[in-house]
């Protein structure tokens, strides 16, 4: 490792930022729920919730948090995912494939479109997005 | 460097607890326990095991915190781990039973920020507690680590620097309460000598008994204390920096070097740092277990590998301080306030605390007190809002008695000045100190006499030897307060223990030996009516003074409730207990060496001590 | 007394006499205490009279002129321990092993010492054994943590 200059310690802040801005409880423009009941799991919740890690790490945003909760309590569309973005309702996607997630992570979640074909309801429940 | 920038993203980050009191809590196997368990459940690529310093709530250690969210855990054990990462990281239901409820109602609190012991809390010195591995460079440079170097080092002159600093109003923190850039301006206007250098010194000799301030910070924030140095360094002109640890903190010396090895591969240590022209490196002086050490000079006497002993000041260190060159000595926590002054500038830091003690102040909170843990607040909060607040008041119902400030060198705060705002004047008017920043809470179960005594004994024991008000004189007021506890105390006793307390804060040689009268002086100002206790009753009303106590069992009580269950005679140290089981227990008083197992283990209140 | 150890100890701080307190702190972290052959050694080799090295030796309390036990107690007295009770569990440790402290049993398991303060205040009364702590302690629990230690 060479010596730092003042420009590589901000690209080095900026750089490590990404590891910690998840500890420090700012604000999130979305938050994604993925629903990990045993149905869920057993429907391919893993591989959905993989599907947005690699979308995250891949595009590189920061300001999307990505969770994971119990059975949504609807045990025949899973896998299924809310997504809430900040002050707006949450959405409940279903019967999720790793492609429904990727075009519901660059319309709904990025650009704030949502997806209507794969959506189940709007504003059934609310979680706190922050 | 590969490990230490984590260029995967995880969604979950696990926040260990690893400062001393969790790590003895046995919080290495539950990391190891968590990351075993986490690759079993196949989480580990999405959930990141992290060890941090101190988080501050030792009392209910080991302790996880999960991010995002900060949902807090407490007191795990390897047992809990499967179920918690099924449960919660891997199916998202947070664990219920192992967060922490309050004592008064028994609802689980899950976010860290809703728990009392935390609302209260401005962290300042601490800002990076439980959010970074100590360990790893690259998380505190993310948290703006540096920045206030760059800034000083790039941007200001040392004037500038120099003149921040003692804008911001900070005192030092390591007792005597000195303005910190008043301090510098000393050093650097100070000349060497024969070609010599200056220096910077951080004294981490933390020794109060019953203070870990600065053992948390520097195991949880090593960088924090480097970067503080290196802004000093600019504003007074030292080429060399020196950290003094207690050799009892070996996992604090750990992080230390390994931060200092990480600052200087990054070039943020050694010759023209960041580019600027200026060079600065540290080194780390190991302490060898003597409390006068944490005295200035006798400090510096260690470092030259001479003995720990104090010499009269002026000159003072500033002027002629190590290796007779102009030297500056802060503590810990004085130097991890410096980069945030430099960073976000002298007026928010002025803004924080009272008109004479501004920012905040880290205390180790301890003793009789429900959430014993380190804490930092603002100057000026008063001592009832640490107790009761953020304290969670005394355990067992137990009525508060008083609050030790400034160790050795402090005094007792009786519960009649629970108001009193936490600054340097008002603990100095209150005859304590500030001190390091320990507070030890006692009860109605403490005995104020055994206290005062056990602060003579330590600094007797102490004492270096070299002026003989300490030697003698504390000596002398050592076998007096024995004889106080031991019932042998006489009403001129209490006459004598004044006369020599004045004479030794008047004569002798330092800090150790000026302030060592402070426990006794306070206890006779605020809780005379237990020394009288002591020489005209022969009672010790907390029951603490062995010599004075009278252990018997109520009959009744033994076989009525208890069924005569025998737990007081089976656990007796000295076979001062007849009966059998199902009948009444006496005790032998002259066989009786008032260890208290009986109390302890009597379940049905019979046994009584008087 | 393990002469190699010690040789490179000293080759560790190429004899610069400011470092004479790590030379004694690292002899004493790898013998447990200062053995006196290692003290003249010292002496002699850093050219430092034998009387300073033995005033330093005796002046700070992180040496020790006596080996200790296999097991090293050591019952943390600081002030929150004190008002915990510590000097309880100071004595039920010397009856249960019928020494003193600042003594080591007769078959070298165990030593017994106080410490001032080990920092662990949340866990009020503390004693070390070894490096291990143990914490909360009362005198009826501490039969059961010394019968982890011996065979």
């Amino acid at each position: 490792m060479p010596k730092l200059t003042l420009d590589d310690l901000k690209k080095l802040r900026e750089k490590a930022r990404r590891t910690t801005v998840l500890r420090e409880g700012g604000d999130f423009r979305a938050k994604v729920t993925v629903h990990m009941g045993t149905c869920g799991i057993a429907a391919g919740a893993r591989t959905i919730m993989n599907t947005f890690m690699t979308e995250i790490e891949e595009k590189d945003i920061r300001d999307v948090l990505l969770t994971n909760s119990g059975c949504a309590g609807l045990c025949s569309k899973e896998p299924m995912i809310t997504v809430e973005l900040q002050g707006q309702a949450p959405v409940k996607y279903i019967e999720l494939t790793p492609e429904k997630a990727k075009d519901i992570f660059d319309k709904h979640v990025l650009n704030g479109q949502i997806v209507q074909d794969y959506a189940l309801g709007i504003g059934s429940e609310k979680t706190d997005v922050s | 460097m590969e490990e230490q920038t984590s260029e995967k993203t995880y969604r979950i980050h696990l926040m260990v607890c690893a400062g001393t009191g969790c790590v003895s809590n046995n919080s290495f196997a539950v990391k190891d326990a968590l990351k075993e368990e986490i690759k079993k459940q196949g989480l580990e690529n999405e959930v990141l095991v992290v060890t941090t310093g101190c988080n501050g709530f030792c009392e209910r250690g080991p302790l996880l915190v999960v991010e995002p969210g900060k949902i807090f855990y407490q007191q795990l054990t390897i047992k809990d781990i499967p179920h918690l990462v099924e449960e919660h990281f891997l199916k998202g239901r947070p664990v219920e039973k192992l967060m922490y409820s309050p004592p008064e109602d028994k609802t689980p609190i899950p976010v860290l920020n809703d728990i009392a012991f935390f609302k209260g809390q401005v962290l300042i010195a601490l800002r990076n507690r439980g959010l970074i591995d100590p360990e790893k460079i690259d998380e505190y440079i993310a948290r703006d680590g540096y920045t206030g170097m760059a800034k000083a080092l790039t941007e200001m002159t040392a004037e500038e620097v120099l003149e921040e600093v003692k804008q911001s109003g900070l005192r030092g923190r390591g007792g005597g309460g000195f303005p910190t850039g008043l301090k510098w301006e000393f050093v650097r206007r100070a000349s060497t000598n024969n070609g010599g250098i200056k220096y910077i010194v951080c004294n981490g000799d933390e020794g109060d008994p019953g203070a870990f301030m600065d053992r948390s910070l520097l195991e949880a924030d090593p960088h924090s204390v480097i970067e503080g140095m290196v802004i000093g360094a600019k504003a007074i002109g030292a080429q060399q920096g020196i950290v003094y640890v207690r050799n009892e903190y070996p996992l604090a010396l750990k992080r230390l070097n390994i931060a200092l090895d990480a600052a200087r591969e990054y070039g943020l240590l050694g010759e023209n740092i960041l580019d600027s022209g200026f060079d600065f490196d540290i080194k780390v002086t190991r302490g060898a277990g003597a409390f006068v050490c944490g005295e200035e000079t006798a400090l510096l006497a260690s470092i030259e590998g001479r003995l720990g002993e104090p010499r009269p000041r002026p000159p003072f260190p500033a002027e002629k301080g190590l290796w007779g060159q102009p030297t500056c000595v802060n503590n810990v926590e004085t130097w991890a306030n410096i980069p945030v002054i430099i960073n976000r500038g002298a007026d928010w830091y002025h803004s924080i605390g009272t008109e004479t003690s501004k920012g905040t102040k880290v205390f180790s909170l301890v003793g009789k007190i429900n959430n014993t843990g380190l804490v930092e607040v603002p100057m000026g909060i008063s001592l009832k809002e640490i107790v009761y607040d953020i304290g969670g008041g005394i355990p067992g119902g137990k009525e508060f008695k008083a609050v030790q400030t400034g160790g050795p060198s402090g005094g007792c705060i009786p519960k009649e000045k629970i108001d009193l705002p936490i600054d340097y004047e008002s603990l100095s008017e209150a005859g304590s100190m500030m001190g390091s920043g320990g507070m030890v809470v006692m009860d109605e179960e403490t005995c104020m006499v055994d206290v005062a005594r056990y602060f003579l004994s330590f600094t007797q024991d102490e004492s270096c030897g070299k002026c003989t008000p300490c030697r003698e004189g504390t000596k002398e007021m050592l076998n007096i307060l024995t004889k106080i506890t031991e019932g042998k105390g006489t009403e001129e006793d209490l006459t004598l223990l004044l006369e020599l307390a004045q004479s030794i804060k008047d004569s002798a040689l330092c800090g150790l030996g000026n302030t060592a009268p402070n426990p006794v002086l306070t206890t006779l100002k605020y809780f005379r009516e237990e020394y009288e206790a002591h020489i005209k009753d022969k009672k010790c009303p907390a029951h603490v003074c062995r010599e004075l106590n009278t252990y018997t069992i109520d009959e009744v009580a033994c076989v009525n409730v208890g069924k005569g269950c025998d737990m007081c005679r089976r656990n007796c140290a000295s076979d001062a207990i007849v009966g059998e089981k199902g009948k009444a227990h006496t005790v032998i008083q002259d066989k009786c060496i008032k260890c208290g197992v009986c109390y302890d283990v009597c379940r049905f209140g019979a046994v009584k001590v008087d | 007394m393990n002469e190699e150890r010690l040789t490179e100890i000293l080759g560790k701080y190429e004899a610069d006499q400011s470092a004479i307190i790590a030379v004694l702190q690292d002899i004493q972290a790898e013998f447990g205490y200062l053995p006196k052959d290692a003290i003249l050694t010292v002496s002699k080799e850093m050219n430092i009279p034998l009387s300073r090295v033995l005033s330093l030796a005796t002046f700070f309390n992180a040496f020790s002129m006596e080996p200790k036990g296999r097991h090293p107690i050591n019952v943390c007295v600081g002030t929150a321990c004190h008002v915990r009770g510590a000097q309880l569990i100071l004595e039920k440790l010397e009856r249960e092993l019928s020494i003193s402290s600042g003594d080591t049993t007769q078959d070298g398991d165990f030593s017994l010492d106080e410490v001032r303060c080990v920092g662990c205040c949340g866990l009020a009364p503390v004693i070390m054994v070894g490096d291990e702590f143990h914490g909360k302690l009362t005198q009826t629990k501490i039969p059961g943590v010394l019968k982890k230690y011996q065979k």
